[in-house]
């Protein structure tokens, strides 16, 4: 077995194993703990579609984060206060069920990311790292100054959204859910990466002028690209959204798009199972370092410093080498 | 909306627009000349500030903290240009976006240790404070009036020393072909890191001028930093008078939207809805800017080809 392959295994075993430790040991805050770093790397899978597969540098990933967030609080809060969302044309009302919201958030990011995406991939480089910066903060900014939902107080749910036949506010039912999630995300990254969309993708980050020259067009590859990691990227914010069960607009801030950006570097750019270890890197750095002082960013930033000029491939390439498939 | 209020609505937009020119002006050099983007430039703006304040605290001088903001914040523009960015030139943009991201945690975390999470407190001198009469019988602060003259001033030493001196001819240089001008003997690192510290000084002085306006705090140049992305990606990356350009303009969309975007939607709405309809718009005024700019001309209103 490559050692890869030997590491996703030992990843996903031990994130299956030990909530189930602290479930027994009755250490529900580690559950919590562990259902953040799961969360989160789904955040770092959907952006490591576009930034590892594609080469596409966003810096704007928050804008799908927050977005899928919003659409937990809004669906829930019109629930909960039992007013309809809006009337006309045609009436939508708002919803508990997680299922339904997890829809609308992947749907409504696939099209923020679409949109997004098609002004953005016009340009390439630096000024694309800038503009997908900027369209996330005018999400920010947007929600911060919009009073209907909280503004910048943000917005509480009472109870955690339902799904069938499970009880959501317990925290190991509700890791179970999340975990499933990331292995159907896993799933179809994996799928996509060894399609052949998946592998002109790849060959477009590489040398767009060839693709271009067997008749494929790279702004389609990466428009599609773009979408895909927005949309994956937007269900993990609903699924933020609720185990917090309060959104505001922190979840659109820029830290956040740096935040999602380091999942994916501690773990492995372009590596299907990268931003899994990063995020479970990440949190762990977080909870001990955190531990040691209230200013742990400085200790974080000197550790991601040091990942970037000198473990270039992050956890992965350091414990796995180079990567074996293609190249 | 009167005339009055309408001229000093502008005048404000002018002020703003001119403090990110201050800022832009550093990030669009440093991207021409070494190509790097650099997230930490908001980080320098905080620490020109910072260096302000406790300066003011100490000698009770603003002239003094102004200096000392310029200093300071050039002082560790140096520091990090030869400690850590000085690796980053020939990596490519993740890389640099990422260490520079870093360095934001770096310094947020480390003004935080030093000073505490408290705002700090800059006031104007006296000498500054109050209002000027301006023609049309509009009564204008005097601070923000000198904060548009300086600028100025400012911007045309800039202008200056780019397009007439023997320093601003190899800057410009460097911008075309780096090899070359180095092969010319020319100490190409020694102009690095001259033309980082030009722009940290510049966004330190940026920061001590507006936190006499707002509050001295962690986080302050992180919206700024964002803002002068925009401006120079509406300006054209690279270009210091697209900077000129595209920061006039985000300052006056930004201002006058707040001010004439409620006012318009009063026209057909009621009174509260149109207030916060027309400020959560204009709080995206500027984005939407940058994409119709984008829409038209992808590289910018200045930018190459």
């Amino acid at each position: 077995m490559p050692r890869e392959t030997l590491l996703n295994v030992l990843l996903m075993t031990a994130l299956l194993a030990f909530p189930l430790w602290a479930h027994l040991a009755d250490e529900p805050f580690l559950i919590t703990l562990t259902t953040r770093a799961v969360i989160f790397a789904i955040a770092g899978i959907g952006l490591n579609v576009a930034l590892g597969f594609g080469g596409l540098v966003s810096l704007g990933h928050a804008a799908f984060f927050g977005l899928g967030g919003y659409v937990m609080g809004i669906l829930a809060y019109h629930a909960q206060t039992y007013t309809p969302l809006m009337e006309v044309p045609f009436l939508i009302e708002g919803t508990k069920s997680m299922p339904v919201i997890w829809l609308v958030a992947i749907v409504l990011s696939a099209l923020a990311a679409l949109a997004i995406g098609a002004l953005s991939l016009r340009t390439s480089g630096v000024y694309f790292i800038m503009i997908t910066l900027a369209f996330a903060q005018m999400f920010y900014f947007f929600t911060l100054s919009w009073p209907t939902y909280g503004g910048e107080d943000g917005l509480s749910i009472y109870v955690r959204n339902s799904f069938p036949g499970l009880n959501t506010m317990d925290p190991i039912q509700f890791y179970g859910l999340c975990y499933g999630l990331l292995m159907l995300v896993l799933a179809f990254v994996w799928a996509l990466s060894r399609a052949p969309f998946g592998l002109m993708l790849g060959a477009a980050r590489q040398n767009e002028a060839r693709v271009a020259a067997v008749g494929q067009m790279p702004y389609a590859l990466y428009l599609t690209a773009f979408t895909i990691s927005g949309a994956i990227t937007g269900l993990a914010g609903a699924l933020f959204a609720d185990l917090n069960r309060f959104v505001s607009p922190t979840m659109f801030s820029w830290h956040t798009s740096g935040e999602i950006m380091i999942f994916v570097i501690l773990g492995g750019v372009g590596r299907v199972f990268g931003p899994v270890a990063g995020a479970v890197l990440f949190l762990l750095l977080e909870h001990i370092l955190g531990g040691l002082s209230p200013y742990w960013h400085i200790y974080l930033g000197a550790v991601l410093l040091g990942v970037v000029l000198f473990a270039r491939g992050g956890l992965y390439g350091l414990l796995a080498g180079r990567e074996v498939a293609h190249d | 909306m009167t005339l009055p209020l309408f001229i000093e609505q502008t005048l404000n937009g002018v002020q703003f627009g001119v403090m990110l020119f201050l800022m832009a002006a550093g990030l669009t050099l440093i991207f021409g000349v070494m190509g790097l983007i650099n997230l930490a430039h908001g980080a320098l703006y905080m620490v020109g500030a910072f260096a302000a304040a406790a300066t003011a605290a100490a000698t009770g001088s603003f002239i003094l903290a102004l200096a000392a903001s310029v200093v300071f914040a050039a002082f560790a523009g140096v520091l990090v240009e030869t400690l850590i960015i000085r690796r980053l030139y020939g990596r490519d943009h993740l890389d640099q976006v990422l260490a520079t991201f870093a360095l934001v945690l770096i310094f947020a975390e480390g003004t935080r240790w030093v000073f505490g999470s408290f705002p700090l407190f800059l006031d104007k001198p006296d000498w500054l404070s109050g209002t000027v009469m301006l023609p049309f019988g509009i009564e204008y602060s005097l601070y923000r009036l000198a904060i548009i003259l300086v600028g100025l001033v400012v911007a045309a030493g800039l202008f200056w020393l780019i397009g007439r001196t023997r320093v601003g001819m190899q800057i410009r240089a460097g911008e075309n072909d780096r090899e070359m001008i180095a092969a010319l003997g020319v100490n190409i690192s020694r102009l690095y890191t001259l033309v980082f510290a030009l722009g940290a000084g510049l966004a330190g002085f940026a920061g001590a001028l507006i936190g006499a306006i707002q509050s001295v705090q962690v986080g302050m140049g992180d919206s700024v930093l964002i803002l002068a992305f925009v401006v120079i990606v509406i300006g054209g990356i690279g270009s210091i008078k697209g900077a000129f350009v595209g920061a006039l303009l985000v300052g006056l969309t930004d201002t006058l939207g707040r001010q004439l975007l409620p006012m318009f939607f009063a026209l057909f709405m009621e009174p509260a809805a149109a207030t916060s309809t027309g400020a959560s718009l204009a709080s995206m005024a500027i984005y939407l800017l940058m994409a119709a700019v984008l829409i038209l001309r992808p590289k910018g209103l200045f930018g190459g080809a």
